[in-house]
């Protein structure tokens, strides 16, 4: 065995880290570091100054505008991205359309939509959940009857992210009711601009809109925008979710929030000394830093069996569990950290340009506000619970 | 990045695997086990035989493996069979013979197979500390005798040399100091007082009375850091072995095993029991990588690698032994079933070199040297 990387990866990181120091705006990382609000036009500066590299959609195949990274490279970027606090990728078109469309997409869908993701033509959102639906994906209600050369559209969506940002929207349509529900699906492509799409803010428990609802009324969608076959969406959905998983445990972004916390550890003080150093805070802190060095590592050998494809769904399942743990216990101990300082909340605090005084330490205004919001991290995606009948159907072949 | 083993050692592996599958079954383990002896000199010359002891060496020392993973490979089997016979000692002491002038002909004779080797460092006070030696060494005419105490010395009885750890100068806790010493029991006035362990196998206390040793090393401590830390990696890829096998058997219970007219892994409150450990199981798994590949790391990096193992294999081992036996139910409490044995060694293997508490906290005193 060898845990080291090879030396034409490090090469790689090495170049990464210079893209980094020279392109990311240091406004905007200073923003991700500091859990502020990011507008829409952060995101698409990020996503240009990606994309003028080759480097947006990077597990699409060369020819589509991919860079050809292998699986090591392309987990060397996401560390390197998160350890520059770098915004996330908008992952809906790039990470989960792209790819079903790439493999699934008629010719004309390909070329007409795949470069505009790319450029930032298009802001796509993910419309698959339903009320009522949670988890049990297939039991999706929103109907797509056909009429001529369209569908025609009704029903709702719900936690749909960043709905806001959005015109287009890819749905789980039901195109069948009979037979097995997973039978009965389809899988569209819809312009939000289309009379009879309404779109409701859903405010979160920190105050914050994040998801939406989206009303479909008599919404017409041409046939045009169907991807594949009618009634096969549910195997386009899967795909997708499998495509996603190599990357799901999310380790970068909890060895950034790691340091950050380790940092604030180091400068809160309890009974005079640093809060690290205090022996129950201190053993916290370590058995956490233990569980995700634990993890980097079960990731990269998930990564390396899967060789460039989907990891089995079993490994997938416990890196979700497990990763989305790990964040949450991170943002757990950040709010512990700041003492009574977790309680004030200064909503304007987490915009840019904020000039008032801040109330306790600069990095205490957003500590609470994402401890609340990553509780999200273990019901999206699929509930913890639910990877848990993953891993039993895997494991246990009852 | 490779997380496959290189075919020779892979080799070594299933040959080993072999050999314990045919010739050390669980009743033949369990007949050893329970011996006056506690160990079998038939299989561990078998064993040595089969390259088993040379693996844990490197060819300078007239071995052929020696690093981190050649140790896991090797441990990792035994940890799946049970094996009780003295590979931890023969491994501990080895390891710091392998590393002083002088001692390579005893070494050779280890490797083939004739004399097994104890490691006598812990004492009945100093909890995993490896700096607590009250063991005092003297010297008088050329020769240094040995008093005091060592305590639970697994197979130590069965030792041909012990290799002893005793404080030269200073006082229990500083880690100057402390020299190492070779013992023969039957030569050197030293007692023995051997007794069966509760997961199978002896272990001793040694009471030294002016015994006679021979110095092997001065100010040893760091060649103690580096043994214990092959021990770490060896009891942790132990416990990785025992937890696949018990993992294994409480699989196969959940499916054959029916309650209510249907078998009970059905049930998902036992379901979600068993995906978290052997969510867990991977976890381990991923913490006894990290240890073996940290052994040639500087110091520092090494420590923590294998103290956050050790941590890691104390937290998820106990639970692992508990839910098995808690699934298994009534069955699980009985001598009869070779799964309560595995659940017995796991939680064991956390009384040795350290448990999850001493191994965190070291973890944390090493980050701040970091």
């Amino acid at each position: 065995m060898d845990l080291r990387f090879a030396p034409e990866e490090e090469a790689f990181r090495e170049e990464v880290r210079t893209f980094l120091k020279e392109k990311l705006p240091t406004r905007i990382a200073e923003k991700v570091r500091q859990g502020k609000r990011l507008t829409k036009q952060d995101h698409e500066t990020w996503h240009a100054i990606l994309n003028e590299r080759g480097w947006l959609a990077n597990h699409w195949p060369k020819e589509y505008g991919g860079p050809g990274w292998s699986v090591a490279q392309a987990y060397i970027f996401d560390v390197e991205t998160a350890l520059a606090h770098a915004p996330r990728i908008i992952p809906f078109a790039v990470s989960m359309l792209g790819p079903v469309l790439i493999k699934y997409g008629s010719e004309a869908q390909k070329s007409h939509w795949l470069p505009r993701i790319l450029d930032g033509t298009d802001w796509w959102c993910q419309g698959y959940s339903e009320p009522g639906s949670g988890s049990d994906l297939a039991s999706l209600k929103t109907s797509a009857v056909r009429d001529g050369d369209h569908y025609i559209v009704n029903g709702q969506k719900t936690w749909t992210t960043l709905a806001q940002h959005a015109n287009m929207i890819f749905c789980l349509v039901r195109t069948s009711t009979t037979g097995k529900k997973q039978e009965g699906i389809s899988f569209l492509l819809i312009d939000m601009n289309t009379p009879g799409v309404e779109v409701r803010p859903i405010v979160l428990l920190d105050g914050e809109r994040e998801v939406n609802e989206v009303f479909f009324t008599d919404v017409r969608v041409p046939v045009a925008n169907l991807v594949g076959e009618e009634n096969k969406g549910w195997t386009y959905a899967k795909y997708l979710l499998t495509y996603e998983r190599t990357n799901i445990a999310g380790v970068g972004g909890s060895m950034a929030a790691f340091k950050e916390l380790q940092r604030i550890a180091a400068t809160e003080r309890k009974n005079g000394k640093p809060l690290a150093e205090d022996p129950l805070f201190a053993a916290r802190l370590a058995r956490l830093e233990i569980d995700l060095e634990n993890m980097k590592t079960t990731n990269l050998r998930v990564l390396a069996a899967s060789g460039g494809g989907a990891a089995s769904l079993e490994f997938s399942a416990m890196l979700k569990i497990r990763g989305t743990e790990i964040r949450q216990e991170i943002t757990s101990l950040t709010r512990r950290a700041l003492g009574p300082y977790a309680q004030p909340f200064i909503s304007e605090a987490l915009d840019e340009g904020f000039n008032g005084e801040p109330v306790g330490p600069e990095y205490a205004a957003s500590a609470a506000v994402d401890y609340f919001n990553n509780r999200k991290l273990s019901i999206f995606g699929g509930s913890n619970e639910v990877q848990r009948e993953i891993i039993t159907k895997a494991i246990l072949e009852l | 990045m490779d997380f496959n083993h290189s075919e020779d050692r892979q080799m070594l592996a299933d040959t080993l695997a072999r050999y314990l599958q045919q010739r050390y079954p669980t009743g033949v383990r369990h007949k050893i086990s329970s011996s006056d002896t506690g160990w079998s000199s038939e299989h561990w010359s078998a064993l040595a035989e089969l390259g088993v002891v040379g693996a844990l060496f490197p060819e300078e020392a007239g071995g052929f493996g020696g690093s981190g993973f050649d140790i896991a490979a090797v441990f990792e089997q035994f940890g799946k069979a049970l094996v009780v016979e003295p590979f931890l000692g023969t491994l501990l002491a080895g390891r710091i013979l392998s590393k002083v002038q002088g001692q390579k002909q005893l070494l050779e004779e280890v490797i083939a197979g004739t004399v097994p080797l104890a490691f006598a460092h812990e004492e009945p006070q100093s909890r995993y500390d490896l700096a607590q030696v009250a063991v005092r060494a003297e010297q008088n005419g050329g020769v240094w005798t040995l008093s005091g105490c060592k305590a639970v010395v697994p197979q130590l009885e069965a030792a041909n040399q012990i290799l002893v750890s005793a404080r030269i100068a200073g006082t229990p806790g500083e880690e100057s100091g402390i020299g190492l010493f070779l013992t023969d029991v039957a030569s050197s006035g030293s007692q023995v007082r051997g007794y069966p362990l509760v997961d199978g196998g002896r272990g001793g206390e040694l009471i030294l009375a002016g015994s006679r040793a021979t110095l092997i090393a001065e100010n040893g401590y760091s060649l103690i850091e580096d043994a214990v830390a092959t021990g770490l990696v060896a009891l942790s890829w132990e416990a990785i072995g025992v937890m696949d096998v018990l993992k294994a058997a409480t699989l196969d219970y959940l499916r054959t095993r029916k309650q209510f007219g249907v078998p009970i892994g059905k049930f998902q409150a036992l379901q979600h029991r068993m995906a978290n450990m052997s969510l867990e199981i991977e976890q381990a798994r991923s913490a006894g990588i990290n240890a073996a590949a940290a052994l040639d790391e500087t110091r520092v990096a090494r420590e923590r690698a294998v103290s956050a193992a050790k941590f890691t294999i104390g937290r998820v081992g106990t639970l692992v032994a508990e839910e098995a036996i808690q699934l298994h139910g009534g069955i699980g409490m009985t001598w009869e079933l070779p799964l309560s044995h595995y659940a017995k060694r796991l939680t064991m293997i956390g009384h040795q070199l350290g448990d999850e508490d001493h191994h965190l906290d070291r973890f944390v005193a090493l980050g701040r040297v970091a």
